[in-house]
């Protein structure tokens, strides 16, 4: 049967560093695929039974002759073996791509494809899908689009009782979705909405993490923020995806990590976020922020930057809508343990993961910005320091230190004495203007509320730091300002 | 990083938030040329700050960063026969048991034979091909419930919710489970364009006799219309069913209780069943 999880690497074939390069090829791939706006990926279930591994990494390119040959046998043979192992073969050959075109260029070859789905022959149904998974694998969109006979069979088979088809399906749909923006065009209508949001409701893992998989393709359509997030907001879907969402003994990883990228997509489309704020999102995905930075402190699970990453992200940008400051959003994000939670995964980041300390902080400049209680619990709980050594990282601490400093002298205080100002003349030594911008701002507020600062400042060559940059046009009224006020003060 | 030693003690601690320290601007903080202003950012979909992560994502979706476990090998057991009568199938893992079962054993009807793939559409082809009060109701107001998950519209006749959902919902024409009910004869040959497949519902479906419970042609439905409703008292099997469904049941649901093919866990007779028909029939399932 397929395998409940991702696809398998062949050690034996390739060795670690044959791995990393490859790693490294697609990666820049990826990058450059997003952006031109062309990112793409797709999920491949794809068994290798001990029985297949004898053929090698390598199967052959099937001709038109073997393909048809294949289809007949499937359909007209006579013993149920050979009829499936027709199919198996085909299966193989379809893992080419040139096998492919040749199959989708062939006369009735759906249309005994789906014959052969839809029939009531369950194992040949099933090797049918298999086949069909493989052309949805396909970076032709003509090959996507061959497939669209098939899927109103695909939705219907959603409410079928055999999780295994089921969880096949769903990942033929999430591939070809991502593939053609025609075959979204066929499912929309066809309800694949609906039918996702009767499926969710399966208590079989196997199926959620497909389910989560394809319904992530179909929101990261380009048309997604009109033609597909308003409908599936008025589903029942937003509600269940939050259910798997919250931490506690239920909650399974490769289930989350799909649903939090969907939430991360339709978050970020801004198309209704008060709605999902009045399901309570802000409150589960706060739980969750605690749960995995729990996690982090017990496991070595490298992947826990998987889940990580979106909930991050769907914080931050919730934290942006005005529905937050009412009585209900507020109410739900006061807990002074996220932000506890939030800096052991930037910690945790910062061993295994640097790239996603921009997201982290961005996370914390907005729990910051307009609240005085996230203020204080950063002072109270000493983070202060910690967060002066990410400062190479960001220019994001500086304007955290800013949310704090600009609250008054109260907070101010608490800034000082410490490390702050020593920081502060180490990033005026800077060129980088930005950085050297927020780096004035913040000595702004800081001699403005806590005056005793001058003084330090004078002392430990202040004003030799200043001057470096008078004559930067960005810089030098602030400049200028911030001398005048020494001077004075 | 380091981090302060009583972070962790603070997460595992209850939740709490901190009483916030007192909020007092000065309006010189704002003044020019300074122009901090503490503001949460949002980053929409496309923007570049998302790189980084969206491409760890799809690293991950293309396997490359998860290196996993060999995943167990699909459990083989001794081989076994399908237990269900006159099948005879044999499977040696559970998996593909569990596969053929609800495919071809699942969503069966009882009277025809054919196989469905889910509870719903099944329910729907029991009702359309084999209850004649529904043909009869049919006749009066718009029965045929489309079959897409989600749409509520109903039709009067099949054929037009077969253009409903061809025109709305860009379904085939020849969509497998909404085959229009056969006449009589013999032999009928599938619907044109069909691929010519053979299996084993499909089989039994054309040559069987239809059970006593498929609704009678046209000719007899007629006179069913004319009859009075003391007169469908009268009447065995089919018409206690249509009683039953007066009464707020399907007879196709009766009658499955009867033959306890399949128990559908919703039904409900109610208390009418009892209080306005005596018989002699096996008392039914009350609820």
């Amino acid at each position: 049967m397929w395998s409940r999880r991702q696809g398998r690497l062949r050690p034996t074939v390739c060795g670690v560093e044959e791995l990393r390069r490859r790693r490294r090829e697609r990666e820049a791939a990826l990058r450059k695929a997003r952006r031109e706006q062309q990112l793409v990926s797709k999920r491949l279930l794809r068994n290798d039974a001990p029985e297949e591994a004898g053929e090698g990494c390598v199967a052959a390119i099937l001709g038109e002759t073997e393909v048809q040959q294949f289809l007949r046998q499937a359909q007209r043979g006579t013993e149920e073996k050979e009829r499936e192992g027709a199919l198996v073969s085909l299966r193989r050959g379809l893992q080419h791509p040139e096998t492919q075109q040749t199959f989708i260029r062939l006369e009735g070859s759906m249309r005994t494809l789906v014959g052969l789905l839809t029939s009531n022959q369950a194992l040949l149904q099933l090797e049918a899908a298999r086949c069909l998974h493989e052309l949805s694998h396909s970076e032709q969109s003509t090959v996507a689009e061959a497939c669209l006979p098939a899927t109103s069979y695909l939705l219907t088979y959603l409410s079928s009782h055999s999780s295994d088809f089921i969880e096949l399906c769903l990942y033929t749909l999430g591939n070809l979705i991502v593939e053609s923006e025609a075959v979204r065009r066929q499912l929309l209508p066809q309800g694949i909405v609906p039918a996702l949001a009767a499926c969710i409701q399966s208590p079989h893992v196997a199926v959620l993490e497909a389910l989560g998989y394809a319904l992530s393709q179909l929101l990261q359509a380009e048309e997604a923020p009109e033609k597909i997030i308003p409908s599936i907001l008025a589903s029942t879907l937003p509600q269940h995806m939050l259910q798997m969402l919250q931490p506690g003994p239920k909650l399974n990883p490769g289930v989350a990590v799909e649903f939090a990228w969907c939430l991360h997509y339709i978050i970020c489309s801004q198309v209704s976020n008060p709605l999902l704020i009045g399901h309570g999102a802000l409150s589960t995905l706060g739980l969750l922020l605690l749960d995995l930075a729990g996690a982090v402190q017990k496991t070595e699970d490298a992947g826990l930057e998987l889940l990580a990453c979106p909930v991050l992200r769907c914080l931050s940008n919730l934290l942006t809508e005005a529905a937050v400051e009412t009585v209900g959003g507020q109410m739900q994000l006061r807990d002074e343990r996220v932000v506890a939670a939030l800096f052991i995964l930037l910690q945790f980041f910062f061993q295994k993961q640097p790239s996603l300390l921009p997201e982290g902080l961005w996370l914390l400049n907005n729990l910051t910005a307009n609240s005085p209680s996230f203020c204080t619990s950063l002072l109270s709980l000493d983070l202060i320091e910690p967060l002066l050594q990410l400062l190479p990282v960001s220019n994001v601490v500086l304007t955290v230190l800013c949310n704090v400093a600009e609250k008054g002298p109260a907070y101010c205080q608490r800034l000082w004495p410490g490390p702050l100002l020593p920081a502060l003349l180490h990033t005026l030594a800077f060129s980088d203007t930005e950085v050297v911008g927020q780096s004035l701002e913040l000595l702004h507020l800081l001699f403005l509320y806590q005056p005793e600062a001058v003084q330090v400042f004078l002392q430990q060559s202040g004003l030799q730091a200043l001057e470096r940059h008078q004559e930067e046009a960005q810089l030098q009224d602030r400049v200028y300002a911030l001398q005048q006020t020494a001077l004075q003060g | 990083m380091q981090l302060p030693p009583a972070l962790c003690a603070r997460l595992a601690a209850g939740p709490g938030a901190a009483e916030p320290l007192p909020v007092e601007r000065d309006p010189a903080a704002g003044a020019a040329p300074f122009r901090f202003v503490a503001r949460p950012v949002r980053f929409p979909r496309e923007h570049q700050f998302f790189e980084d992560g969206d491409v760890q994502r799809h690293l991950y979706l293309q396997d490359v960063i998860m290196q996993v476990a060999d995943v167990p090998e699909k459990p083989r057991v001794p081989a076994f026969a399908c237990q269900v009568a006159g099948c005879c199938q044999v499977f040696d893992a559970l998996d593909d048991y569990e596969h053929h079962y609800h495919t071809l054993h699942g969503n069966v009807c009882s009277f025809c034979k054919r196989a469905f793939p889910s509870g719903h559409l099944l329910d729907a082809h029991i009702l359309e091909w084999h209850d004649s009060l529904f043909q009869i109701l049919s006749e009066r107001q718009d029965m045929y419930q489309c079959l897409v998950e989600g749409c509520t519209e109903k039709f009067k006749t099949s054929r037009d919710r077969k253009d409903h959902m061809v025109r709305m919902h860009l379904y085939p024409a020849d969509f497998r489970f909404d085959k229009p009910k056969k006449s009589r004869s013999p032999a009928s040959a599938e619907a044109p364009g069909d691929s010519g497949e053979r299996s084993e519902g499909e089989a039994m479906e054309i040559c069987s006799e239809p059970v006593a419970a498929s609704p009678a042609p046209a000719g007899e439905r007629r006179i069913y219309r004319h009859r009075s409703v003391s007169e469908l008292f009268l009447k065995p099997v089919l018409n206690m069913c249509s009683v039953l469904r007066i009464l707020g049941c399907t007879w196709a649901a009766a009658l499955l209780i009867l033959n306890s093919e399949r128990i559908p866990s919703t039904i409900c007779f109610g208390q009418g069943a009892a209080r306005g028909f005596k018989s002699n029939k096996k008392k039914t399932k009350q609820c």
